[in-house]
């Protein structure tokens, strides 16, 4: 779907005579006829965003309102105040990592040219589809202490040769920056492209030198988008329970998950999770603080992006080989490990024994996240919108709750969705329109309902850092010249942040693609799919079997990476086609 | 062009058209003879369930997943739920399961006479169909026969600083264990072995990566499961780590089981009862050796590997699953105050 919305560019951009035809004014009654109600649509539209999303995580936390003393007490005297340090300095660690890695090397392929510097432009995305637990567990296979290259080093040293402790919280913050960083590199280009590349090519015209222009314009208007790429990735790792054992670093989810699997306590484990959900708020307020009191948008025409300068010589040798070795440590060496596992066990007559259901697993896993992809990008662009249309304050503070199924593990959300269904459904048996059988809890509804409030985040955070780039200006002038705000979503806001979106259809749908725990505990009878797969295997500590399925997750998460790289791609060449050619027009889109 | 607003209704019919398809097919039902199976146990399943098929011509479905999640999924579905037998590892789980009221209590004379009594629920709620032994394991060239430690508690002492491997808290294993030695000890001697592991021990996350972390010369000993051995010995008959029944003069080698029981709102009881009688007697091979598990039914030979490689005639703890399983809050509790990870 993603190839859609790039598609239908010329449209969007082809209509000189917006107004006039008569199918489009057929289209005004309908408009003006919804106008009544838009008063009230959209911060309604929002807000049932948020109740929806909302309500099962609310039906866990309201046991914070009984709080169990003992629990906290013991916990506090125990391990808590260790996961809280360890929590603090994992997110610390990984934060630095992305944004180093992610606004670094999207600077450098998009204000640079030098060898490989177009491909790698889209090569860089491409950990997105690696799942940080089968990275986590590939670098402990291969350099941790039992792995081959500390067997061989401790062959030519001896066998007390030192070696840096791979399990540790240095090598989480590692793996974790090293999958997690695009989410900030995608979003850095995303702006460096449709905004902030622009106002560096007039700082420079200006006669600010490239570093002052960097500096004093494109990191400022870069910050929305980078802050909001590294909520993110702090949410992704804070609600990690996985990769985060494989290094012995003990978070407060680890916690969550230790006393509700160990002391079979829910209500225990759900109140220590509202720690969890306490650190996402402290995310979200941090990300409004690096995002700043500044709103930059486009005033006028579209953005031409940045026009990228040769490097030669050693410059030119040292971009190359940087965003080599990320490139080579984060997808491909993990990637070859993982086919050459697979390899090796396909000879073995230990091999899974359920092959055959293979394209189940995969249409399974597809459709899933297509429809989730598509449900979450569709409310996000609406919330985003009520949020200029709608009273402020209290639509993005439905916006602000929309997002916050991302901050709870997914375990948790999937029990809360569960009870919520389960409570639905009695209400509505009560009232005599029970669902039949159990559609409510073992459902593809239950399911996509679930993974929508579990993703609408990043959904969102790509929709918002698309419409920033929407001056408020160009809206108001889109009201005063009598536009509805529904028309002025579809007609400005929607083809002015296309790349957003895509970006969010493609978050979606690779998480989608990667996630277990709910689809695990939420899905119908002989509906697997292939995280479900890597998990049966996985769970049996069959790790280098379930590389087959791990290598079918990064393959196909890779196909929306490699459309939305494309499509990013595409862009520029038009971008700069523009650029050499006709003047930016603006005004056509209007 | 944009599309149309009829175009877009047409897309958003196919599209619920499409949901609702999917919706159906999975949620099918009325199907006689079929038994539904949630399961927290994941070895070898299908294997064993072709072949009850095969001979019966009762069908079985199974959802795997995770022990506490699918609890939580039962009880939350109530009288709707779809599964007739709730299958897991670990008597805790089975405990707490009970405890839930997920179960409802099975009479069954061929089930009772298959299983013996420290293997089951007194009341019939669920049965263990499989055994694993937690045990020691050593590198025999970094173990000398003098010092080889014999029990769980030798492992605290301090000759074994910076020597041992063990399991991390979070796994289910490892609770059972310690709730065991609360069980044996009382809480407080229980504290004291503990701490001493934690002194001790490089704790790790997996028992396979204990087992090859003491043949590349991490540690010289560990606690693991049996099978994770004898699975590595199947793959390369010349791993050098070896296995010594823990606890030998004492209460003997703490075992643990897998098991389950029929859920308090299965479709058809009697169907379910059946498989599992099945897995009790005829199907017990089937279901147990591929995971190279000991028979709960004491007149099932277990497979050859362990019968040869680690034997049959051991002391095994005959502490009921039903009272260490009832212990695992507990222990969970006393590894934190313990300071073990």
């Amino acid at each position: 779907m993603t190839s859609v919305v790039v598609d239908d560019r010329p449209d969007c951009e082809g209509s000189p005579d917006p107004v006039g035809s008569s199918e489009r004014a057929g289209r005004r009654v309908n408009l003006d006829f919804g106008d009544r109600l838009a008063v009230l649509s959209w911060p309604g539209a929002a807000w049932l965003a948020a109740v929806l999303v909302v309500a099962p995580v609310a039906f866990l936390a309201t046991s914070i309102l009984s709080p169990r003393g003992d629990v906290w007490r013991q916990q506090w005297e125990t391990r808590l105040p260790g996961e809280l340090v360890q929590t603090v300095v994992l997110l610390a660690g990984v934060s630095i990592g992305t944004l180093v890695l992610g606004v670094g090397l999207a600077w450098l392929t998009s204000a640079y040219r030098f060898p490989g510097s177009r491909l790698f432009g889209w090569l860089l995305i491409s950990p997105l589809a690696m799942p940080s637990y089968v990275l986590g567990f590939v670098t402990l296979s291969v350099i941790g202490f039992t792995g081959p290259l500390q067997g061989w080093w401790r062959a030519q040293l001896g066998a007390d040769a030192w070696f840096p402790d791979v399990r540790s919280m240095g090598g989480a913050i590692a793996v974790f920056s090293l999958v997690l960083y695009p989410y900030v590199y995608l979003l850095t280009r995303a702006a460096l492209r449709d905004q902030a590349g622009a106002a560096f090519e007039a700082a420079r015209t200006l006669g600010a030198s490239p570093l002052e222009a960097a500096r004093r314009v494109v990191l400022p208007q870069l910050r929305p988008a980078v802050a909001a790429g590294v909520a993110v990735v702090m949410m992704e790792t804070l609600t990690d329970f996985a990769t985060v054992q494989y290094f012995d670093v003990d978070t407060v989810s680890v916690g969550v998950f230790r006393i509700w699997r160990g002391t079979f306590d829910r209500d225990a484990a759900s109140e220590i999770a509202t720690l969890v959900l306490a650190f996402a708020l402290a995310v979200i307020g941090l990300e409004r603080l690096l995002r700043g009191r500044a709103r930059f948008g486009e005033a006028a025409g579209r953005a031409s992006g940045i026009m990228p300068r040769p490097l030669s010589g050693r410059k030119a040798m040292f971009a190359t080989g940087l965003c080599t070795v990320v490139f080579a440590l984060s997808f491909l060496l993990p990637t070859v490990q993982l086919v050459v596992w697979a390899i090796e066990r396909a000879g073995s007559n230990n091999g899974t024994p359920v092959t055959g259901r293979f394209l189940d697993f995969l249409t399974n896993s597809l459709i899933l996240a297509t429809v989730c992809a598509v449900i979450c990008a569709a409310v996000a662009m609406v919330v985003t919108n009520a949020s200029r249309f709608g009273h402020r304050r209290s639509t993005s503070l439905a916006a602000r709750l929309t997002a916050v199924g991302y901050a709870v593990p997914g375990p948790v959300v999937a029990i809360g969705v569960l009870l919520a269904l389960v409570a639905l459904d009695g209400g509505l048996e009560r009232i005599g329109l029970g669902l039949p059988g159990v559609v409510a809890t073992g459902s593809f509804l239950g399911l996509v309902y679930a993974y929508s409030v579990r993703f609408m985040a990043p959904a969102l955070s790509a929709a918002e850092a698309g419409l920033e780039q929407v001056s408020a200006d160009m809206t108001a002038s889109a009201r005063t010249l009598g536009h509805r705000p529904s028309s002025i979503m579809a007609r400005i806001h929607f083809p002015l942040s296309r790349t957003s979106l895509a970006t969010a259809l493609v978050l979606v749908a690779v998480d989608s693609l990667k996630e277990l725990p709910i689809v695990l505990l939420l899905r119908p009878f002989g509906f697997d799919t292939l995280s479900v797969w890597t998990f049966n295997l996985a769970s049996e500590s069959r790790f280098e079997q379930a590389a087959l399925p791990a290598l079918t997750i990064v393959v196909f998460a890779l196909v929306p990476v490699a459309v939305l790289s494309l499509s990013l791609n595409a862009r520029s060449d038009a971008a700069a086609a523009a650029e050499r050619g006709t003047a930016p027009t603006g005004e056509g889109l209007l | 062009m944009p599309p149309t607003r009829a175009g877009r209704s047409v897309g958003s019919i196919a599209l619920l058209v499409m949901l609702t398809a999917i919706l159906t097919s999975c949620s099918g039902g009325g199907e006689d003879d079929v038994v539904r199976i949630y399961t927290g146990r994941h070895y070898d399943l299908e294997t064993a369930f072709v072949q009850f098929s095969e001979e019966t011509g009762i069908s079985v479905e199974f959802l795997p997943g995770s022990d506490a999640e699918l609890r939580e999924r039962i009880a939350a579905e109530g009288e709707e739920t779809q599964a007739d037998i709730y299958l897991t590892v670990d008597a805790g789980n089975l405990a707490i399961a009970t405890e839930q009221g997920i179960f409802s209590p099975i009479d069954s004379p061929v089930l009772e006479a298959a299983i013996p009594e420290s293997l089951r629920d007194p009341d019939g709620n669920w049965f263990g169909l499989t055994v694993r032994a937690r045990t020691l394991v050593y590198h025999p060239d970094r173990v000398s026969a003098t010092e080889m430690p014999t029990t769980y508690t030798d492992l605290a002492n301090p000759e074994w600083a910076g020597r041992v491997c063990l399991r991390d808290s979070s796994n289910v294993y490892t609770q059972s264990l310690v709730a065991s030695l609360i069980a044996h000890h009382g809480e407080d001697e229980a504290l004291r072995i503990v701490s001493g592991w934690a002194d001790n021990a490089e704790i790790l996350n997996n028992d396979i990566l204990i087992l090859e972390s003491i043949a590349d010369g991490l540690c010289d000993v560990g606690i693991t499961n049996h099978y994770y051995l004898a699975r590595l010995l199947d793959d390369d008959p010349d791993f050098p780590v070896e296995l010594a029944w823990a606890d030998q003069d004492g209460f003997g080698v703490h075992v643990n089981i897998s098991g389950g029981g029929v859920t308090r709102y299965a479709d058809d009881p009697g169907l379910a009862v059946q498989l599992l009688e099945w897995l009790a007697t005829e199907g017990q091979s089937a279901f147990v050796n591929g995971n190279h598990e000991y028979p709960a039914n004491p007149s099932v030979e277990p497979e050859p590997l362990i019968a040869s490689e680690f034997g049959t005639d051991f002391l095994r703890d005959e502490l009921p699953a039903s009272a260490f399983g009832g212990l695992n809050a507990e222990a969970v509790r006393l590894m934190d105050e313990a300071g073990y990870r």
